[in-house]
Parts: structure tokens; C-alpha cells; sequence
């Protein structure tokens, strides 16, 4: 006969186990909300700070409404000829070209010496340092600075660019030559190949693109710039007209003259530097 | 190249005549512009050295510039408050426009045209002519160089961001629309949240560009630090000019290494 008359067995209830969380806010997560959140804090800080200089700040949208529809609806020439004004755009273009073209051939020599493949580690360190220095000093106060040991004008804009060219191009140059594998450099040093043949038949055909490519950005940079110290520094370019028409005639149609004018030609510069890459991609896949 | 070679004389003979036509080139644009420019390269070049010499000997800071060293730090916290402010709140609206505009996440053609259009001409109006522009309007205050930054800012971040939106994996989108996500839900935890990061490190890079533009900026619309160097420089005070140069530059390369430990961080 079967009796239960065993105890109530233990029920063993299923528990399910302690549902553990995982968190989706990773330590990366977590520090960029934190950089964030502190960038916004300083904007709200310095938005409510802001020097307005007790400005109607209705008004001067309204204004600035109406000198953006002289600019763009009513350009003109204003005081200056056409002939001059090309001639100054013409300028600042040549200012943009000798700058970089100039640039770039020191950077590469300079480059050679700071890439670390390439020379020893105390020399591409110091190298690196002083040229992050220029870097970090803007194009503009250079160009002032020269114009105090040369003279306003066109030699202290050429130096000026000219030196913040090549502290930008070095790091690009370094970079690129950086990236060339170690092997190759070993296998030409071992079979006796000499220190610029290395550099001129071997590293300089493999990284043409990326040289090529970083020149073009740094000619769109000094082009830019180039209108900038003419503003500034009075270089004879477009930018000394700009700046002219901008705040001493206040003539907003000649303002607007001359951006149609930057306009144009930073589209073709854009078109160039689009067919150059395409180009250059093709040849190297 | 598809040519064939019939010897390595012939191949070797193509690249030199290929180097030679390059190099001619690039001497004749070389002196065709040091021609326009109205540049002497050996009179310029041999003056470098006696000019860097000058620079050392004159702007070095002396004691009487430390004198002023309360006011340029003011003036350099100002400009690096506008040089971040400008980026932060253009980031805002480029992140709007970019989502409007990347060809994933756009409405419809026509907007995405439109906000492509608009970005390339904020972005190609030099920051110069935008300081001219806004000088008249807004006067000498901070709001001037703010929104010449923010105008700048705007134009190159929406092109910034459109692009990392688009370089996202359009499967994972594919697959949240699959599951019945709709359009702001994709926006919002689909491509937002993966963008992030790349998005961050765009913007510290345009905080330490707006930083340095922001000297020039400053120098046309005679706000900030670049004001303060104008004038230090145009009195002759060179030496307090040269303490403002260093202190740019090393606030520059400060916010360099931050910036790359904070990419480090987050990537």
C-alpha cells in the first residue's frame, strides 16, 4: 500500500535568478554626456555674459536685413573699377599659390626630419614641438609680426602665410610619410640604398596622393587667409578692398561685389579639388 | 596607367619628361604669381633671420607687460567663451540641418538640395567678409565675433555632420524601420546615439579652429583679444604684444591636448 506518510516534501520553487542590469551607458558614453553637458554649461554662461553693448537686438537684425538684401540683391562696384578689383582678386590668388607652393617645398624637407621612421627620435620630437608651436599662433598676428621687420605689404603677407604653411604641411607630410610600412625602409637600407634615394624612390611615389591632397586643403586654407591679411595687415589684395568698402565707405553693394566675387572662386577651387582627387583615386585603386 | 613599355629605357625616359613638364609648371606659376604678388623671394628670404632675431629681442615679455596680464586674461577667457559658445550653439542648429540634409534621413530631395546649397555658401563666405558685414549692424560687441563664428561654424558643421550621417551602416537603419520604428525613433536612438561621438570630436575640432579665428575676428571688429593685441601692437608696446602671442599659443596647444584626450576617451 502506498501511504504518503512521508513530510510534505520541500517544494523547490523555481527562483528566478537576481536580474542582473546591463547598463548601456558605457565609461565612454558616461564622459561624453559629461563633455557635453559642460560645453553647454559654458554656452548658457556665456551667451547670458555677453558684451551686447546695449544693442537693440530687433533693430539690428533689421539692419542687417536690409544690408544682406544690398549685399546679395544690389552688388555693384562701388568706388573701385572692375579693373581693379580683378586685379585684386588676381593678386590674392597668386598670394594663395606662392604661399603654398612655397610652403610646401620646405615642409617636405622639414617633414623628412620629423617623421620617426626616418631620423632619429630627438629630432623628430623637437621638430614636432616647435612646429606646434607656430601652428598654434594664428596666421594673422605672423603676418603682423613680419610686417614690422619688412614693411606692410606683400613680402610680410608671403612670409607670414608662408611660415604657418609650413608648420601645418609638416605634420601633414610626417604623417603621411609615418605611415609608410618599416619594412620597405629596412629592406632598401639593407641592400645599401642611400638616405635620399630611399626618400625620393620609394616613400615620395607611395604617398603623392595624400601629399597632393593635404596641399590642396592648405591652398583653400591660404586662400583664405590671404583675404584675411589683406583686411588686416593692408596686402595689397582683395581683402584691403573688402575691407575698404566694408568700414569706411560702408558701400554694402561693393561688399557684396566682392563675396559674389570669393564665391566663384572658392567654387572653383572646390570643382579643382574634387576632379584632382577623382583623379588621383583612379590611378592609385 | 595603361601604357605599355616596350623598354625600361623607354619607361624611365617617360618619367623624366613627365617630372620635367610637372616641375616647368609649377616654376611658372611659382614666378608668374611672384611676379603679381610683386614679392622678391632672395630680398624676403634673407631677411628671415634678422627678423626672428628681431622677434626675440623684442617680444619678449619684461616686467612691465606682467602689469597688464590681468586684462589679457580677461580678454583671452572672453574670446575663448565666444570661440565656444558660437560652436556649441551652431552645432545645435547644423544637427538639425544635417538630419534634414544627409540623403538617409532626409524628408525629400528638395530640402536636401537646399540645405546643401545653403551650407556651401555660409561655409565659402570668408570670416572676414562676415566680420564687415556684421560690424555694421551689431557694433563693437561680442555679438559681432559670435556670429561671424556661428555663421562659419554653421556652414562647415551641417557639411560635417551630413556626412557622418551618412557614412553610418544603412542596414541597422533598414532594420529598425523593419521592425516598425518610425521616423524620429530612427532619428533619435538609431542614428543619434552612434553619431555621438564622431559628431563630439567635430566639434572640439571647429572649438580650437573658432579659437584662432576668433584673434582675427577680433582684430577687424575690435573686440576680445585680438582687439587688445591690435591696439598693444599699434602703441609700440611689442613686448605685451609678445605676451599675448605666447599666451594664445599656449591656450591653443592646451585645448590641442585636451581635445585629443577627450576623442581619446570617448571614442
Amino acid at each position: 500500500m502506498m501511504e504518503n506518510s512521508q513530510p510534505k516534501p520541500n517544494i523547490i520553487q523555481p527562483s528566478a535568478p537576481q536580474p542582473k542590469r546591463v547598463s548601456l551607458v558605457t565609461r565612454p558614453r558616461k564622459i561624453l554626456r559629461g563633455v557635453l553637458l559642460g560645453l553647454l554649461l559654458i554656452t548658457i554662461y556665456s551667451l547670458a555674459t555677453l558684451n551686447n553693448a546695449n544693442l537693440n537686438l530687433a533693430e539690428a537684425f533689421h539692419s542687417l536685413g536690409v544690408n544682406l538684401s544690398a549685399m546679395f540683391l544690389h552688388p555693384s562696384v562701388g568706388q573701385d573699377s572692375w579693373q581693379l578689383l580683378l586685379r585684386a582678386l588676381v593678386t590674392s590668388v597668386s598670394l594663395a599659390l606662392l604661399t603654398t607652393l612655397l610652403g610646401a617645398l620646405i615642409a617636405f624637407f622639414i617633414a623628412v626630419g620629423a617623421a620617426r621612421n626616418l631620423s632619429p627620435a630627438w629630432l623628430a620630437t623637437s621638430i614636432k614641438a616647435v612646429m606646434a608651436f607656430i601652428r598654434a599662433i594664428p596666421t594673422i598676428l605672423w603676418v603682423l609680426i613680419y610686417s614690422v621687420v619688412m614693411g606692410l605689404g606683400a613680402s610680410a603677407a608671403v612670409v607670414g602665410l608662408t611660415f604657418h604653411s609650413v608648420a601645418y604641411l609638416v605634420k601633414a607630410y610626417s604623417e603621411s610619410i609615418e605611415e609608410t610600412p618599416q619594412d620597405t625602409i629596412e629592406a632598401l637600407k639593407a641592400s645599401g640604398v642611400g638616405f635620399w634615394p630611399i626618400v625620393f624612390q620609394a616613400i615620395l611615389p607611395s604617398i603623392v596622393p595624400a601629399l597632393l591632397s593635404w596641399t590642396f586643403i592648405r591652398f583653400e586654407i591660404n586662400f583664405a587667409n590671404a583675404v584675411a591679411v589683406g583686411a588686416a595687415a593692408g596686402a595689397d589684395d582683395i581683402g584691403y578692398f573688402l575691407f575698404m568698402a566694408g568700414s569706411f565707405y560702408f558701400n554694402f553693394h561693393e561688399v557684396g561685389l566682392i563675396v559674389y566675387l570669393l564665391l566663384g572662386v572658392a567654387i572653383i577651387l572646390e570643382l579643382i579639388s574634387m576632379k584632382l582627387r577623382g583623379h588621383y583615386l583612379k590611378q592609385t585603386n | 596607367m595603361k601604357t605599355n613599355y616596350h623598354s625600361p629605357q623607354q619607361f624611365f625616359r617617360q618619367r623624366r619628361l613627365r617630372l620635367f613638364t610637372v616641375l616647368v609648371i609649377l616654376l611658372g606659376i611659382y614666378f608668374t604669381s611672384m611676379a603679381l604678388v610683386n614679392f622678391q623671394t632672395w630680398n624676403s628670404i634673407t631677411k628671415i633671420p634678422a627678423g626672428l632675431i628681431w622677434l626675440f629681442h623684442n617680444f619678449i615679455p619684461t616686467e612691465r607687460s606682467i602689469s597688464s596680464l590681468g586684462q589679457i586674461l580677461y580678454q583671452l577667457w572672453r574670446t575663448l567663451l565666444v570661440s565656444i559658445s558660437s560652436t556649441v550653439v551652431a552645432s545645435l542648429f547644423s544637427l538639425v540641418f544635417a538630419i534634414l540634409g544627409a540623403k538617409t534621413t532626409t524628408p525629400n530631395e528638395a530640402v536636401r538640395l537646399i540645405v546643401r546649397f545653403g551650407a556651401s555658401l555660409l561655409r565659402n563666405i570668408p570670416v572676414v567678409a562676415w566680420a564687415m558685414i556684421l560690424l555694421f549692424s551689431f557694433k563693437q560687441s561680442d555679438f559681432t565675433g559670435f556670429l561671424a563664428l556661428f555663421f562659419m561654424t554653421l556652414g562647415y558643421l551641417t557639411r560635417a555632420f551630413t556626412e557622418t550621417i551618412e557614412d553610418l551602416d544603412a542596414e541597422k537603419l533598414q532594420a529598425l524601420q523593419a521592425v516598425g520604428a518610425n521616423y524620429f525613433q530612427c532619428v533619435f536612438c538609431g542614428i543619434l546615439p552612434e553619431a555621438a561621438s564622431t559628431m563630439t570630436s567635430w566639434v572640439l575640432y571647429m572649438i580650437e579652429n573658432n579659437l584662432r579665428d576668433a584673434t582675427l575676428v577680433g582684430l577687424l571688429t575690435g573686440t576680445g583679444v585680438g582687439f587688445l593685441f591690435d591696439f598693444y601692437f599699434k602703441s609700440f608696446r611689442y613686448d605685451a604684444a609678445g605676451l599675448i602671442v605666447l599666451l594664445i599659443a599656449v591656450l591653443v596647444i592646451v585645448l590641442e591636448l585636451t581635445s585629443t584626450q577627450i576623442r581619446r576617451a570617448i571614442a
